[in-house]
């Protein structure tokens, strides 16, 4: 029978099937971070269990870790705790760990597939949501609670009852000044916060193929603010020359063996999808979001709804709390909007790509004065980089911030957080209300479009600055 | 895991959609490494005002609802970040049921796996039990786990759906790490056959 590449990666990490569906699901890679495992570890602990394979789990920590004075002890006492704990577990269970101080230290999501540790027909899982991103690498990679985090330590396997399949195909081509955040962006908008729930997305068709891997892990990251667990790109001679050679990564005649195994992962003609989603990259245009979650999305050329249009009563309380939140009238223009600060980073893009596309436009271009503008690096290998390329400086001279690797403003863990009232142009994955600080204001946009904001001072049309 | 087998309390009504796990619990809440306390900070931006004292508007802040077990709320709750800190939120502030049109897979998963029950209901039934909520300390809501019934302050009874696997654990508090740890030696087996079959597949030996 013909399958997707979701139901070969799932029928071959079945462990058991029991007679309800519910499957006992072997993983492959856990990794780990500061903030939701130490009760996982406790729960370890209370049981006198261990970590059933140390050899397939890594850990770092992200979420906490200041961007600045890297090396100097953590100022503020629960973060510092948080980061101590983990270093304790892992010390006391022989878990892999990459210390702060480490050079490839970074966000989970982003070292992942930077060490070739995330590889295609993998299982992989994490305490965090965000770990559909690996998903691009042609890997079943989906965030789980803690509980879940102690189950994989503890049997190196999940109770999981198969997703649905969904597609979603983007034909055609990206126009300049588009990237994979507006594509991702597009379809979030398209489905929907709850699009994909209960299922897993397949991202394919010719925008998405043509796509390199910097791109792809920016589509999957952002499957959960589609709804959907996971998002699976299929592997393909991108994906392989990426690989190789990385330091987790099969090498020489083993990279070769696996390389034959990758080749018979993707969806098998006339697989069965439960929902097939089509876009055309051509009508892509820069998104920005002007609400409060991933699917109060637009292109930059749009004006900010009228609530007073919206039928349903619920929705229509919801949209015009949405535009109070964010200070935002119904039928005013999106670009102009005045900004306070940019963050350019996350696990969404805070690649070497990412940083590129940003100084790309920041190239011979100030920082308004009165925008704050901060570039975190993915990882301290994509800042080294980053500085022995000359992205750093050029992002320095226009006034950027440049700061040492972690997720920082995504979620403000770190003292990397907007004041109220402020509002970002950010290149993260959420614009909850108070994510990325209490009352702070977000718009998600793609790193050119952020540099873009930046330069202008307010949400503009990057395609208006570098035509 | 504390079972969960029958309920009977006040509803709390939460008329929103797309609640975000964010809005359960923020961000910054997150720093602890244990699982309780965490109800002081359930809903935290809805609950508070700017100066820290409480919204009197917010639902939960108002006496009828300061006990409430049971929450009535609207599609896709518990979206975005897979912290568990959200369903540990409300287990602590004392919420054991949530009821709503949908909710996101991750919270979902995560309410089952501490003792929480999400039952999922068609949005005009949620609004129903959101109107039997509204009427406050005299409307009680019952659930029967075993039975899969929802019980309407006036009597009227409402069956909902629940996974078999997962009915079994909540009703028995069962130790799900226990339950797989007795596929022990299917698991040994397919890591030795894998082991075999895929001699390229690397492993983390050390950083």
């Amino acid at each position: 029978m013909a399958r997707t590449l979701f139901d070969k990666i799932w029928d071959a990490h079945v462990v058991e099937r029991m007679g309800d569906g519910t499957c006992v699901l072997y993983i492959d890679r856990h990794l780990l971070h500061e903030v939701t495992s130490p009760q996982a570890f406790e729960g370890l602990r209370l049981a006198g269990r261990k970590v059933r394979r140390v050899d397939a789990t890594i850990a770092v920590a992200d979420h906490n870790v200041p961007t600045q004075g890297r090396g100097l002890p953590i100022a503020e006492p629960e973060s510092r705790l948080q980061v101590a704990t983990l270093e304790a577990n892992v010390a006391a269970f022989g878990v892999p760990y990459i210390p702060i101080t480490d050079p490839r230290q970074g966000i989970v999501h982003i070292i992942g597939p930077e060490q070739g540790l995330s590889l295609p027909g993998m299982t992989i899982v994490c305490g965090d949501s965000h770990t559909s991103t690996h998903g691009a690498m042609g890997a079943l990679a989906f965030g789980i609670g803690t509980s879940e985090v102690e189950h994989v330590l503890a049997t190196q396997t999940l109770l999981q009852k198969p997703a649905k399949n969904m597609r979603v195909q983007v034909d055609g081509t990206l126009a300049p000044g588009c990237t994979a955040k507006d594509i991702i962006l597009a379809i979030v908008g398209r489905i929907g916060t709850a699009g994909g729930t209960g299922h897993v997305i397949e991202y394919a068709g010719e925008a998405i193929r043509a796509l390199d891997m910097a791109g792809r892990l920016t589509v999957c990251n952002m499957s959960i603010e589609a709804g959907a667990r996971a998002g699976l790109i299929a592997p393909d001679q991108t994906t392989y020359d990426y690989i190789k050679g990385r330091p987790y990564a099969p090498q020489g005649e083993a990279f070769e063996q696996a390389v034959a195994y990758w080749r018979t992962l993707p969806s098998d003609a006339g697989a069965h999808f439960d929902r097939v989603v089509t876009l055309d990259a051509a009508e892509i245009v820069p998104q920005v979001t002007w609400g409060t979650n991933p699917e109060a999305v637009m292109p930059i050329t749009g004006l900010v709804p009228d609530p007073a249009a919206e039928p349903d009563s619920a929705r229509r309380a919801q949209l015009a709390q949405m535009l109070t939140y964010m200070d935002l009238k119904a039928g005013q223009k999106l670009a102009g909007t005045k900004i306070d600060v940019v963050f350019i980073g996350s696990c969404t893009n805070a690649r070497i790509e990412d940083l590129r596309a940003a100084a790309a436009v920041a190239k011979g271009r100030q920082v308004a004065p009165s925008v704050r503008a901060l570039v975190v690096p993915g990882s301290g290998l994509v800042k080294a980089q980053a500085e022995a390329e000359g992205v750093a400086k050029i992002l320095q001279d226009a006034g950027f911030e440049w700061r040492d690797a972690g997720c920082s403003m995504c979620l403000g863990m770190n003292p990397d957080k907007l004041t109220q009232g402020q509002r970002c142009a950010s290149t993260s994955n959420r614009n909850f209300e108070g994510r990325q600080g209490p009352g702070g204001r977000t718009h998600l946009l793609s790193p050119a479009m952020a540099a873009a904001a930046a330069v202008r001072g307010v949400l503009c049309d990057v395609r208006d600055l570098v035509s | 895991m504390t079972p969960f087998t029958t309920l009977t309390a006040m509803a709390a009504p939460l008329n929103l959609n797309n609640v975000d796990t964010d809005k359960i619990i923020p961000a910054r809440f997150l720093k602890t490494i244990r699982r309780s306390g965490l109800g002081v900070h359930l809903f935290d931006s809805l609950r508070y005002l700017a100066d820290g004292s409480e919204n009197p508007d917010f639902v939960l802040n108002q006496a009828k609802y300061r006990k409430a077990e049971i929450l009535i709320t609207g599609e896709n709750f518990g979206c975005g970040s897979s912290r568990e800190h959200a369903p540990w939120a409300l287990l602590d502030f004392g919420i054991g049921c949530v009821i709503a049109p949908s909710f996101a897979d991750i919270f979902h998963e995560n309410c089952f796996k501490n003792g929480i029950l999400p039952i999922t209901l068609p949005a005009e039934v949620c609004a129903e039990l959101m109107a039997d909520a509204a009427l406050g300390q005299n409307a009680r809501i019952s659930i029967d786990l075993a039975a899969q019934m929802v019980t309407r302050p006036d009597g009227r009874r409402i069956p909902f759906e629940v996974d078999a696997f997962r009915k079994k654990c909540l009703l028995n508090g069962l130790d799900e790490i226990g339950l797989t740890l007795e596929h022990a030696g299917a698991i040994e087996i397919f890591e030795q056959r894998r082991a075999a079959a895929e001699s390229w597949q690397p492993t983390i030996d050390g950083v």
